[in-house]
């Protein structure tokens, strides 16, 4: 495939995204578009640790909440625009991602998804006592005033996120196919004989969980100026967790195209439910499919379109 | 002191977690939620039939050990047949300890629930130290149940059949014993110490359906502290978790408690994942 190609697909799905959402005219629209991107943001980002790599991450709350918290300390501050805060959010949880990428050292399969459970709980804890950004009762944050080509706060809001998904769509691909990817790919299958092929496990699981981490961190960066009111146990909320593990394992975890389709699809549902059912029912329906999509179709939607196309060929 | 009894009943808590994880390897992460349901149960009997809660928790028991065993029948042919246990079993339990807590949200609402009985509220005088039962007998029903675990899985054929099994599946199919047949047994039996613990959780205090959570890492630290399915290392490292969250609590606040059995649990995983008392 050409190199070129992508970021012509990226542009035109941004622009087509753009153009939908003005035809719709319902501001709605924004919001459930903002979540659904959000989950394409962070399960694309999971993906590239848990699906590539083959290390199970429990703590996407984490990394989301440390770009959460870390946007809005810098913008409680200093005022700083968004952009610099997802940036700042990025750096931070992708340091975070550095220091969980050590922890693969010692940590194998089973213990690495506890020990980022653990983590979760514990930053949580630290939200929970640091008052500066409002401890266990939270802080509400006012928007800035729109700028000058959106109508209003959530349209921008939804275009940034709309270009973070987008942009981190094109480094999954781009890992998937590059020598990283084969070399991440050779750890998921086996570390030990990886290793002895010369494959350079440690750099290459610091890249996955540093870039992972990156993404995650740069989806929470807006979560402030989304919601307006921020407290820890939602910024910290196991839905991120199950829904970013749950969104990869339903499209298919070993290609960048998987994250997306689960989702979009997992991703409106719950937006349909929530808004016709109930929002605990949402979570119900997110649990149900992700252990009916583990125990009976482990390579995900992406893997059942191969299989079926494979057949009609043969 | 407070410590101590806490930790007694974590200990019952994790003993079948420490079944489940340390000695058959079966990732269980949604032992917690199956320990919360069972308070839930202890709720509604105590609720609806006025009944003792740990005689409920005792009553559920053969209940729970079903529930337990077809799981372990899902899990099995799933995941462990095919090779394909560890990162797709443990997303499936993650899956299930998710699919309980929502239920018990939607069947009884986010409010704290807890129950009645005589003793809760009352306590035992030691000269000036006033002992609230509402911990004592918790405790002393975990220790009961180590005990009785302990003296199960040494003393009696069954339960050096479970020891077989983790040792070595293949040496005991040769000697003529099904592996899966008793690790199905077994983790029943795991899942069976929820039904109680969970009903010594609510005596403790009120009960909310994601609070699981919060036991996810106590559980877990405590199994990896203990020495992965050592009966008798389970409970020591559950008194040492007791007491030092209590101590915690007291000079730092309560909040900072939590943090605790994770950051244990974070220290001994990157330190020593053996445990305490591991080979």
């Amino acid at each position: 495939m050409k190199k070129t190609i992508p970021l012509w697909v990226g542009l035109g799905v941004v622009l087509a995204a753009l153009v939908l959402a003005r035809l719709v005219g319902n501001r709605y629209v924004y919001f459930a578009g903002y979540v659904i991107l959000q989950y394409v943001v962070l399960a694309t980002a999971w993906n590239v640790l848990g699906g590539y790599t083959g290390y199970v991450n429990f703590g996407t709350a984490a990394f989301f909440a440390m770009g959460v918290y870390t946007a809005l300390a810098l913008s409680m501050a200093v005022h700083a625009p968004l952009p610099l805060l997802i940036l700042a959010g990025g750096l931070s949880a992708g340091l975070l991602g550095l220091g969980i990428g050590y922890l693969t050292l010692r940590l194998r399969g089973v213990f690495f998804s506890i020990a980022t459970l653990a983590l979760s709980v514990v930053l949580q804890t630290v939200a929970m006592n640091w008052e500066y950004v409002g401890g266990a009762k939270g802080v509400s944050i006012i928007r800035p005033k729109p700028m000058a080509p959106f109508a209003d706060y959530a349209e921008y809001l939804f275009v940034v996120m709309l270009v973070l998904a987008v942009a981190s769509v094109m480094l999954a691909r781009w890992i998937q196919n590059s020598w990283i990817g084969r070399g991440l790919a050779a750890i998921r299958d086996n570390e030990e004989a990886a290793e002895c092929m010369g494959v350079p496990t440690l750099r290459l699981k610091l890249f996955a969980t540093t870039a992972s981490g990156f993404l995650m961190g740069m989806s929470g960066a807006p979560y402030p100026y989304y919601v307006g009111l921020v407290e820890p146990v939602s910024a910290f909320s196991l839905d991120y967790a199950v829904n970013s593990l749950a969104m990869p394992m339903i499209g298919g975890t070993t290609t960048w195209i998987g994250p997306i389709v689960g989702a979009f699809l997992l991703g409106s549902a719950q937006q349909v439910a929530t808004v016709t059912i109930s929002s605990e029912v949402n979570l119900l329906i997110v649990g149900i499919v992700l252990v009916a999509f583990v125990l009976l179709a482990p390579q995900g939607i992406v893997g059942l379109v191969q299989r079926l196309g494979r057949r009609r060929r043969a | 002191m407070a410590g101590i009894l806490i930790g007694g009943f974590y200990a019952a808590v994790t003993l079948g977690l420490s079944v489940a994880f340390g000695l058959l390897e079966v990732v269980n992460i949604a032992h917690p939620g199956f320990v919360i349901l069972g308070s839930y149960m202890a709720y509604v009997m105590n609720r609806s039939f006025g009944l003792d809660p740990i005689l409920t928790g005792l009553l559920f028991i053969p209940v729970f050990y079903g529930l337990g065993v077809a799981l372990y029948r899902v899990y099995y042919t799933g995941f462990e047949r095919t090779g394909e246990e560890s990162l797709r079993g443990l997303v499936f339990f993650f899956g299930v300890l998710f699919i309980v807590e929502v239920a018990l949200l939607l069947a009884y609402g986010v409010d704290y629930r807890m129950v009645e009985a005589r003793y809760i509220g009352q306590s035992f005088h030691i000269g000036m130290v006033g002992i609230a039962y509402r911990l004592l007998i918790p405790c002393i029903v975990g220790l009961a149940m180590t005990l009785a675990l302990h003296l199960v899985l040494s003393k009696t054929f069954f339960g050096r059949a479970i020891k077989a099994v983790s040792q070595d599946s293949q040496a005991l199919r040769l000697m003529g014993a099904n592996p899966v047949r008793i690790k199905r047994i077994a983790f029943g039996l795991a899942i069976a110490t929820t039904s109680l613990a969970g009903a010594l959780l609510i005596l403790i205090g009120p009960v909310e359906p994601s609070i699981g959570r919060e036991y996810i890492g106590r559980v877990f630290a405590i199994v990896v502290l203990g020495g992965m399915g050592s009966i008798g290392g389970t409970l020591v490292a559950s008194l040492v978790l007791g007491v030092v969250e209590s101590l915690t609590a007291t000079f730092y606040g309560p909040t900072w408690s939590l943090a605790v059995s994770f950051g244990i649990l974070l220290v001994v995983l990157a330190v020593r994942p053996s445990g305490l008392f591991g080979r």
